[in-house]
């Protein structure tokens, strides 16, 4: 399947936490003829059912694996509006993070104002700010922050006033581009890429046998909460979860870290809220592929909603799967669409492989004592 | 939607590298003119005939040059270190999209990721130095092969039009150019105009200069896009120009008193015309005048300009009506100007 037009669209539609209608609807198109089943739950995360085949089990109840991959992306909130000289002037916008914005990138920004006024509508806006010489003496020299930061959309006061409200969304605008070697660089890829990478897996799937129930759930409210997990993972009742998220390439300010080559294939979660039985079966799932994949060790918590899944009802043995990504929460995230094929063939390898044993061995692992 | 500012915004033309743009506007202008041609630096110099009713020779002038980025070292790992052309504020770059070289590959400017960042180095603005640019390239070979060391970069900003606003890149200079090209379209002068749209503005006013000795003309009318600082402030922070306010005509900056004669005649038309203008509050920043008044015995000069928010940014916006106000106070300060105006001191 042709990536690149897909993650275009997914990249490109807006949709900051707890405002993810938009790109709901173009997942729901792209998921639709791959699934059983799809419809949105109570906290608007979308959940799509592919059924398993094969024996019916005897209790009746076919295990389920969960997919998380959440869909909503950081952007801004309207904290104020201010009338600049005075109410006949123009008006701008005062702003809030949405999610962990990198404020460092802010200045000279595009971005759409959600504006719910009488008539809701979407307004251009830019990122601006006084110049460092007109700054207060304790704003200069630093980068510019929410004190400095206006949202311009050009508008006078009065008008502004009759269009946005305090709480409006504000989402970043920045058109996917293609760079070299497959390469793309846009906005919110954390976490489309990993949609488009359930994408991927659900097309595999089509005409593989897979026994499993597998639910394919692209989850709200990631970034501020890990709503989608929690919730997903309490209504949806799986037995084994994997969260699909982006984690940190090499590049420019990550070399010192952990952090993975483009290009090198998918990173596999280890630490506490990782299952080790999950993640010796995406191993050996990777081995069937001759798939190259990575070990990403996070000492508590995985920064993704495989956190919230964990603790869900009585606990659920998870795993994380990542692409890794430049760039993170800024408007040029950087992914390539190898990596994307990678974890979605990948994802749809591990369901193939999965018996009606695979939860009884996973216990008995956790007690094998050689 | 105003196709000229459309067309001169979304080209490129970053200073000493104004090949692109001066190519379109050679096309934009040559049925409007007798003759165009090239300088030794790379300005655009036409001349439109006038109705040979006065002998002044009055020069306008516009830079076509616009801030960008040069490529000056390609990493191993295929990432490139650049150096900015012109006056930015580091804190303009991170996050933004920009256009390499001639092929204009898009290449981005990223960062240390806020995940892996300790609180302090939050509040450090990030030097230019230490960003790079990543075209996507996986080594140093496979970069060389794609940008060369001196390759200029320039943002990538789709113009756009929202209210009376319009929003893009590079509108300091091109909405000066724009305005030009619409004298050069419009009915004869009383005498010979000669219309210079000139490079390195932004690296020290260097074509200008030369221009000026050039064409060696009684007057001169300078037209830019000066920044617009009217916004919201702790203090009362002069705001300089204001977006709306109409033309905005400097009396004094950094480099130059402008010709007080023209500047009277300039306000004076205004008021006459009923055109909305205001005087740019004097300080800093400074225009092609500064060069071309002290060029061979001297030239009074001065300058109109459109007011433009963000200015050296990938998102600056100006006024429409203040577009429109500025090309017809040009044209009408142009169209009463006499010889007589300027013996007189």
């Amino acid at each position: 399947m042709d990536i690149v037009p897909l993650l275009k669209r997914l990249s490109e539609t807006a949709s900051p936490s707890g405002y993810e209608t938009a790109v709901t609807e173009v997942i729901r198109e792209q998921w639709q003829p791959l699934v059983d089943e799809i419809s949105l739950d109570r906290v608007g995360s979308l959940v799509a059912l592919k059924r398993g085949q094969g024996e019916e089990p005897a209790d009746g109840r076919r295990p389920r694996l969960l997919l998380a991959a959440h869909m909503d992306e950081i952007g801004l909130m309207v904290h104020q509006l201010v009338a600049h000289p005075d109410e006949a002037g123009y008006g701008f916008l005062r702003l809030s993070s949405l999610g962990g914005v990198d404020t460092r990138h802010l200045y000279g920004q595009l971005v759409t104002v959600h504006a719910s006024g009488t008539e809701p509508r979407q307004l251009t806006g830019v990122i601006g700010a006084l110049p460092g010489s007109l700054q207060p003496k304790g704003r200069q020299g630093k980068p510019y922050g929410y004190e400095d930061l206006v949202v311009d959309v050009g508008l006078p006061y009065r008008q502004l006033q009759a269009l946005v409200a305090v709480g409006d969304v504000i989402s970043f605008r920045q058109p996917l581009r293609e760079l070299l070697n497959g390469r793309v660089s846009g906005k919110a890829l954390d976490n489309r890429a990993s949609v488009a990478a359930v994408t991927v897996c659900l097309d595999y799937l089509q005409g593989r046998r897979h026994y499993w129930d597998l639910l394919a759930v692209a989850t709200a409210q990631e970034e501020t909460a890990l709503l989608g997990g929690f919730t997903s993972g309490h209504t949806q009742r799986p037995d084994a979860a994997i969260a699909i998220d982006v984690t940190f390439a090499k590049g420019p300010g990550t070399n010192d870290a952990v952090s993975f080559e483009l290009d090198g294939g998918p990173a596999l979660g280890l630490g506490p809220n990782i299952h080790p039985g999950m993640l010796q079966a995406l191993r050996d799932a990777a081995a069937a592929l001759e798939m190259k994949v990575n070990t990403d060790p996070h000492s508590r918590h995985s920064g993704t909603d495989a956190y919230a899944l964990q603790v869900a009802r009585a606990g659920i043995p998870t795993a994380v799967v990542s692409i890794p990504l430049r760039y993170m929460h800024t408007m040029v995230e950087t992914v390539v669409t190898s990596d994307i094929e990678r974890a979605g063939r990948l994802l749809g390898e591990f369901a193939t492989r999965l018996e009606s044993d695979f939860i009884e061995n996973l216990t008995a692992g956790m007690m094998d004592d050689k | 939607m105003n196709e000229l500012l459309k067309q001169l915004t979304e080209a490129v033309g970053v200073s000493g590298d104004e090949k692109e743009i001066r190519l379109l506007i050679r096309d934009l202008i040559a049925d409007h003119v007798a003759e165009w041609r090239v300088d030794a630096l790379g300005n655009l110099i036409a001349r439109k005939p006038g109705t040979g009713e006065s002998s002044l020779r009055v020069l306008v002038d516009a830079h076509m040059d616009e801030v960008g980025l040069m490529i000056t070292d390609v990493d191993s790992n295929g990432t490139l270190q650049f150096e900015t052309v012109g006056g930015f504020d580091d804190r303009a770059l991170l996050g933004k999209v920009v256009q390499v070289g001639p092929q204009k590959l898009p290449g981005v400017i990223g960062a240390r990721p806020v995940h892996l960042l300790k609180p302090n180095q939050r509040q450090e603005i990030v030097k230019v130095e230490a960003m790079r640019l990543d075209i996507g390239a996986k080594n140093k070979d496979e970069a060389a092969g794609k940008v060369k060391i001196g390759d200029r970069a320039a943002f990538v900003t789709d113009y756009e039009e929202v209210a009376d606003t319009a929003v893009g890149k590079a509108f300091d200079n091109r909405a000066g150019c724009a305005a030009l090209i619409e004298l050069l379209r419009g009915e004869p002068y009383p005498f010979d105009l000669y219309a210079s749209f000139t490079v390195q503005e932004e690296v020290g006013l260097r074509g200008a200069q030369v221009v000026a000795y050039d064409i060696a003309p009684d007057a001169a009318l300078i037209l830019e896009c000066t920044p617009a600082y009217d916004l919201p402030n702790e203090k009362d922070v002069s705001p300089n120009v204001a977006l709306g306010r109409g033309p905005s005509i400097y009396v004094m900056d950094a480099g130059t008193i402008q010709d007080p004669r023209l500047v009277s005649h300039i306000t004076r038309t205004a008021a006459a015309e009923q055109i909305p203008f205001q005087i740019r509050q004097p300080g800093g920043g400074g225009t092609n005048t500064a060069a071309i008044q002290k060029t061979g015995p001297g030239v009074p000069a001065a300058t109109i300009a459109v007011p433009g928010r963000y200015a050296h940014t990938p998102t600056m916006m100006i006024s429409l009506t203040d577009y429109h106000n500025v090309v017809k106070l040009a044209d009408a300060a142009l169209r009463r100007l006499t010889p007589e105006l300027l013996q007189h001191r």
